[in-house]
């Protein structure tokens, strides 16, 4: 009997890419897999590492199952897998995705010992008092003074940023950066609006708001517009 | 049936006690019948401010341990015709030995009784704050111009908004020196209010008469010529529902009608 091929090696001018049927079974899967890579061993020990790409379709892999996938192709060959891409989401990632995109709306002041963290952006209709904290996954604006501390991009992403009316923060923190107020405050007039981002050089730095514009384009939200 | 009033602060010092005399003495003064309750188990002065300090019996423990009737434990004013009293706190126990659900208890019967219960909180955010925030439904916060002391009121305003039950606070700014605020050597009253953003009930000088007023077991309120005093009565006024106008309205309407000046580009 002719079976259907369930595991299919291309070569892309980017590289292999592993397309792994989505309807037989994972074993079944996981056996096909391993005679296709023994058979066409022409690499030998000494090649170099080659990347590939799996494309697994509709099928969901668990995380311990994506870990198996990985350390099975790395001892089969002078492969590893750079990405695993499926067209299948489970639901609690899909509502993580969509809850970090969210743009969440408090009005409220943070004050002293209060800390108010949000998944995706934070838009704070009042102010951070001094020894209050706020956290989003995203970006933080705040419509009034920011006094306390703000981490923007807490789960890691370096192109959040930081607005505030009045920018006074005791510190700044956007992903594992960490910008603290300078010590002398110089009694500056009440300026515009603030923004603050990471520059070309890692470094937080504080600014007009509207070089966003220019430097964070992701910022615009709305579609087809001119 | 009456209102239970918290007067808290956060920082130790900032005048709580003195706030708490004060407010309850104006309070009389005005007709209305005032139970003072001293939570500050273990460290209780709102007697030695009142000049009650020899005719205590009982105490607020021992009320909540029903060792005695509510009653008994209650210290008159002799100044007024029974319209003063206070529950003063222990001084033998410590903060545990009372739970906010016994003070909350307690509070509700004491509203059965009188106009106004001042309840004096200790300092600090535990376990006596607590107690001191159970059975209240209003509260003041009491600061000074320091930053330390703005920044403990903004916690503890923090939790008062927590606190279901309790409305809004409001604020006491206490121990304002003039020419302080006015070098800017401290913050000002328009600062601090902002930054906070709570509603202010009163502000009030620092002055020496309240020192030695409460040292002599006579709170300042009861002296009618006093700065200090004038502020206690109108923070007891504005308790009432009264408007009653801040006593450095000069300098604040300067500083709104500059601003204002500035919005219209008038120079
Ligand atoms: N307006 C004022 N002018 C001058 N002295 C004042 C004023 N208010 C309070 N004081 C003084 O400050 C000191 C502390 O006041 P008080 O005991 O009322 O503070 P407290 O907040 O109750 O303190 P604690 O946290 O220890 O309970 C006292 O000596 C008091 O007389
Ligand atoms: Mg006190």
């Amino acid at each position: 009997m002719k079976k259907t091929q369930n595991v299919l090696i291309k070569g892309t001018k980017d590289g292999l890419t592993l397309h792994l049927d989505d309807q037989c079974s994972y074993t079944e899967l996981k056996r096909e897999l391993n005679d296709k890579l023994s058979e066409s061993s022409r690499l030998n020990e000494e090649s170099p590492l080659i990347t590939v790409k799996v494309k697994i379709g509709n099928r969901y892999l668990t995380d311990e199952q994506k870990e198996e996938l990985h350390e099975f192709v790395r001892q089969k060959k002078n492969l590893v897998i750079d990405s695993i891409e499926s067209n299948v989401l489970t639901k609690s990632e899909a509502e993580r995705m969509k809850a970090e995109k969210e743009i969440v709306s408090v009005a409220k002041i943070v004050r002293s010992g209060q800390v108010l963290e949000v998944p995706g952006d934070l838009l704070l209709i009042g102010d951070v008092n001094p020894g209050g904290t706020v956290v989003a996954g995203g970006n933080i604006f705040v419509m009034g003074s920011l006094k306390g501390i703000a981490h923007a991009g807490a789960g890691g992403n370096t192109n959040a940023i930081i607005s505030a009316s009045e920018m006074m923060p005791t510190q700044l923190r956007i992903s594992h950066h960490i910008n603290r107020s300078p010590d002398i405050k110089e009694d500056v007039e009440k300026k515009d609006m603030e923004c603050a981002y990471i520059d070309q050089n890692d470094q937080i730095v504080i600014d007009r708001l509207q070089v966003l514009i220019h430097l964070r384009p992701n910022l615009t939200t709305l579609e087809g517009g001119s | 049936m009456g209102e239970a009033i918290v007067i808290t602060s956060g920082k130790g010092g900032v005048g709580k006690t003195t706030t708490s005399a004060n407010i309850g003495t104006a309070l009389a003064l005005q007709g209305k019948r005032v139970c003072l309750v001293d939570t500050d188990i273990g460290l209780r002065n709102l007697d030695v401010v009142m000049g009650l300090e020899n005719r205590i019996i009982y105490d607020l423990v021992d009320v909540v341990n029903e060792r005695c009737k509510i009653h008994q434990a209650l210290v008159k004013d002799k100044r007024f015709d029974d319209l003063l009293y206070l529950l003063p706190a222990a001084q033998t126990s410590d903060k545990t030995a009372v739970q906010p659900e016994q003070m909350k208890k307690l509070v509700d019967e004491l509203k059965q009784e009188y106009d106004y219960i001042i309840i004096d909180c200790p300092a600090g955010i535990e376990q006596g704050y607590k107690n001191a925030v159970a059975g209240a439904d209003k509260a003041i916060v009491v600061t000074t111009p320091e930053v330390s002391a703005v920044r403990d009121a903004d916690r503890i305003i923090g939790l008062l908004e927590k606190e279901e039950g309790v409305e809004p606070p409001r604020l006491v700014i206490n121990r304002i020196r003039n020419h302080m605020m006015e070098n800017g050597d401290m913050l000002d009253v328009d600062e601090i209010t902002t930054h906070l953003s709570i509603d202010l009930i009163g502000i009030v000088a620092d002055d020496d008469e309240v020192i030695k007023a409460s040292n002599h077991g006579e709170p300042i309120a009861l002296n009618p010529n006093s700065k200090a005093s004038i502020a206690y009565r109108n923070i007891a006024r504005r308790i009432l529902g009264e408007s009653v106008p801040l006593q450095v309205l000069e300098e604040k309407q300067k500083g709104v009608f500059s601003k204002i000046k500035k919005f219209f580009g008038v120079k």
